[in-house]
């Protein structure tokens, strides 16, 4: 694919478009830096002032939306990303692992559902990070989607999936976010690593400096759209470092298991590959190994991944529906694996 | 949430002065209210569930160190996850210095409680059941603390877990004690950890009763220094309903107390009867394995003085009718692979019969089994320093 085909197809893709870094207009809104740096929990969303209209998520200046390669999936929420960068400030780089955010920065989620005028959005989580780390808080918006409410506890909505399905769809609460969040006891940032993001919106960040330098990444995830001409390997590789690794991997929520489903993992058995499970329970669904080559139907990741039971189920936490796609990709994977 | 130092508080020293207590209702909402005080909780704080039955939706989960969560007795304050949609546990702790007391779970989708990374944990009469009794379709393990350091189990009960009522993994100092396992796969399972001490306590009607094991491919391995003594291990009699794939579905129905590649294990002043495979088994690990770091062996295991009932008479072994004619109608109460790294292995006290498979090699076919009566050394006094085995003593002041 061109550069400039590339640019538009992510433009269509993200709600602001991947050159929206340039295009916002500069003054226009302000984020409350207070709000973000000083201690407490805001009540509400709009204390940050993260948006100039946050019901149609215009954000506000320094506040730049981005997309993801490939993206976590959430029960097929639509998810509006945005990072905030303070006012002289820059995001650091360290490679292409996760962008090294400055303190007094911030990154916004919001979670919707629905196309069109019939789109509703329904939480919308931040993380904030302050001196002493970064905090992550769930706020859930009204009815009248004027305006979203910090709500610790989480909470359940009912809501129709793009697959047409009505699930009660989970607001995690707070420390469930830390649940993916932690890391080594802190809570971190998951989702925007250099290798998952595109160069063109890396460059453009540097040119408005936003970003100190282009990170040096040696290979970029693949395109979640482009999972079907990819290698198969990239793109299950990617939708499990994405989906998966923030807890199995080292020092996190899963760590126990000894599985390790980073993308820069390439031990076989850390990845599963015949690896027995140690407290799947009955989520082994009486399969002996986490991955077996070439035999995606007798393997436990794809037994997990196809469940919404609890106690079956993986991820545990934000799902309360099968990802067929993902699933798709990742049994491609294994099956087209050599038996060796 | 008010804030309410009691005058107790303030006048004894050592509390932290805004230590406050958040009582819990039963009633509406009760999900929210509950992990509401467990989120908004401070270090020293104390979370009272009043009696009752909370009927909850989701897992719950506590990041806050030195909290006390407290209920109106095993008995008294039921939390109810029937209706669970979500998570993968019952009660999620990630914090150190919790001590958990006084209160139930039934019927929790995944495990029960789950602590992880959690140091300095105080488990203090939890009852995790699965109300139906054993089913395949029950959650893992009832209580599971793992890869934490300081561990006191106490007065604990778990029935109808698939897995292990009562697992502790991956950590370290560790006490099981007082505590009830009843028909779970395995009673009480100590994998992956060191310096643990197990008594006192009644394992029976599970698939097997105690199970001290080393499991290679994680994070922590290295298993051992571990005393099982004075327990009751008896009737441990239920098929195996662990789904399969799980190392516990292995288990053989009817095992009292089994030891896996793990090193320093003393089994002594139990009671063990009415166990139909064995009393006491020890064994290699079998299964391949690729880890330069896991040793497989069995390693100066010592089987003291035990009173040992009527075991082994219906065991789940391959040429059991032979081995029973073998041996005089049922076998002898401690089986031994045989397997050894060098001459360590097992050492089994004077007057305790035993038997070996005769096997020489980890992953050796059974088929290759050479049966014969247990000849090994009886265990040599003082032969291993058991300081630093069990909780730290200053966890008791947790319990009063």
């Amino acid at each position: 694919m061109s550069r400039g085909a590339a640019i538009l197809a992510a433009a269509a893709l993200s709600l602001a478009g991947a050159m929206a870094v340039r295009a916002m207009p500069p003054g226009a809104g302000a984020v409350v830096d207070e709000a973000v740096t000083a201690e407490g929990m805001p009540r509400t969303l709009s204390e940050y002032g993260f948006f100039v209209d946050a019901a149609a998520q215009i954000p506000s200046r320094n506040v730049i939306p981005y997309r993801l390669n490939t993206p976590l999936f959430s029960d097929g929420a639509e998810k509006l990303r945005f990072v905030y960068v303070p006012q002289g400030r820059q995001i650091a780089v360290e490679g292409e692992g996760l962008l090294d955010i400055p303190v007094g920065g911030a990154l916004i989620k919001t979670f919707a559902f629905g196309k069109g005028a019939d789109r509703r959005l329904i939480e919308t989580r931040v993380l904030l990070h302050r001196a002493d780390g970064w905090l992550a808080l769930p706020y859930i918006w009204n009815e009248e989607q004027t305006e979203a409410a910090l709500a610790v506890v989480g909470g359940r909505k009912e809501v129709t999936t793009p697959a047409g399905e009505t699930i009660s769809y989970r607001v995690p609460n707070k420390n469930q976010c830390k649940e993916c969040h932690g890391l080594q006891g802190a809570v971190v940032p998951i989702g925007p690593k250099a290798r998952n993001l595109s160069q063109d919106w890396l460059q453009d960040m540097v040119a408005a400096k936003h970003l100190a330098a282009m990170p040096a990444t040696r290979d970029t995830m693949p395109r979640w759209e482009d999972r079907a001409s990819v290698p198969a390997e990239a793109a299950a590789r990617a939708y499990l470092d994405v989906n998966c690794a923030h807890c199995h991997r080292p020092n996190a929520t899963a760590s126990n298991s000894g599985l390790d489903l980073r993308w820069e993992q390439d031990d076989r058995q850390a990845l599963g590959v015949f690896k027995r499970p140690v407290a799947a329970g009955r989520g082994s669904g009486g399969h002996e190994f986490a991955v077996v080559p070439g035999r995606p139907d007798d393997s436990i990741l794809t037994y997990r991944m196809d469940s919404v039971e609890p106690g079956v189920a993986m991820p545990e936490l934000g799902k309360s529906t099968v990802d067929e796609d993902g699933l798709a990709v990742v049994r491609r994977w294994i099956a087209g694996m050599p038996a060796s | 949430m008010v804030r309410k130092p009691t005058i107790a508080a303030l006048l004894v020293a050592a509390s932290p002065l805004a230590a406050a207590t958040h009582t819990v209702a039963p009633g509406e909402d009760a999900q929210e209210r509950l992990q509401e005080a467990l989120i908004l909780a401070e270090p020293g704080d104390e979370i009272v569930i009043e009696a009752g039955r909370y009927e909850l939706t989701d897992g719950l989960s506590l990041d806050v160190d030195g909290v006390t969560v407290r209920g109106a007795g095993m008995d008294g304050t039921v939390l109810d996850f029937t209706g669970q949609a979500g998570a993968g546990e019952g009660f999620l702790v990630t914090s150190d210095n919790v001590t958990l007391r006084d209160f139930a779970l039934e019927n929790p989708k995944g495990d029960g409680v789950k602590s992880k990374g959690a140091d300095n944990i105080v488990y203090h009469r939890i009852r995790v059941t699965w109300t139906n009794g054993p089913d395949a379709g029950n959650g893992a393990y009832g209580i599971y603390p793992v890869e934490s350091e300081g561990v006191l189990i106490d007065g604990v009960k778990v029935s109808g877990a698939s897995d292990a009522g009562i697992y502790v993994g991956q950590s370290d100092r560790i006490t099981v004690r007082n505590s009830i396992a009843e028909a779970n796969v395995a009673g009480i399972e100590i994998e992956n950890s060191r310096n643990a001490l197990v008594e006192n306590n009644l394992a029976t009607r599970n698939t097997g009763g105690i199970l001290v094991f080393d499991l290679p491919s994680l994070p922590v391995m290295g298993g051992g220094n571990v005393i099982v003594r004075r327990n009751l291990v008896v009737a441990n009699d239920t098929a195996n309903f662990a789904p399969p794939g799980n190392i516990v579905a292995s288990v053989r129905r009817g095992t009292g107390i089994l030891v896996m590649a793990n090193e320093n294990v003393a089994i002594e002043g139990n009671v063990v009867d009415g166990n139909p495979t064995a009393g006491v088994m020890v064994i290699a690990y079998t299964q391949p394995f690729d880890d330069e770091r896991y040793n497989p062996y069995a390693r100066n295991v010592a089987v003291g003085e035990n009173v040992f009932g009527r075991n082994g008479y219906e065991p789940q072994l391959d040429g059991a009718d032979r081995l029973m004619a073998a041996f005089g109608g049922s076998l002898p109460p401690v089986l031994w692979d045989g397997i050894a790294e060098g001459n360590t292995g097992l050492r089994v006290a004077d007057g305790i019969a035993g038997w070996t498979l005769g096997l020489t090699r980890p992953g050796q076919a059974y088929g290759q089994a050479n049966p014969a009566p247990l000849d090994v050394p009886a265990p040599v006094d003082a032969s291993w320093d058991d300081s630093g085995v069990g909780a730290p003593p200053e966890f008791e002041d947790r319990l009063g």
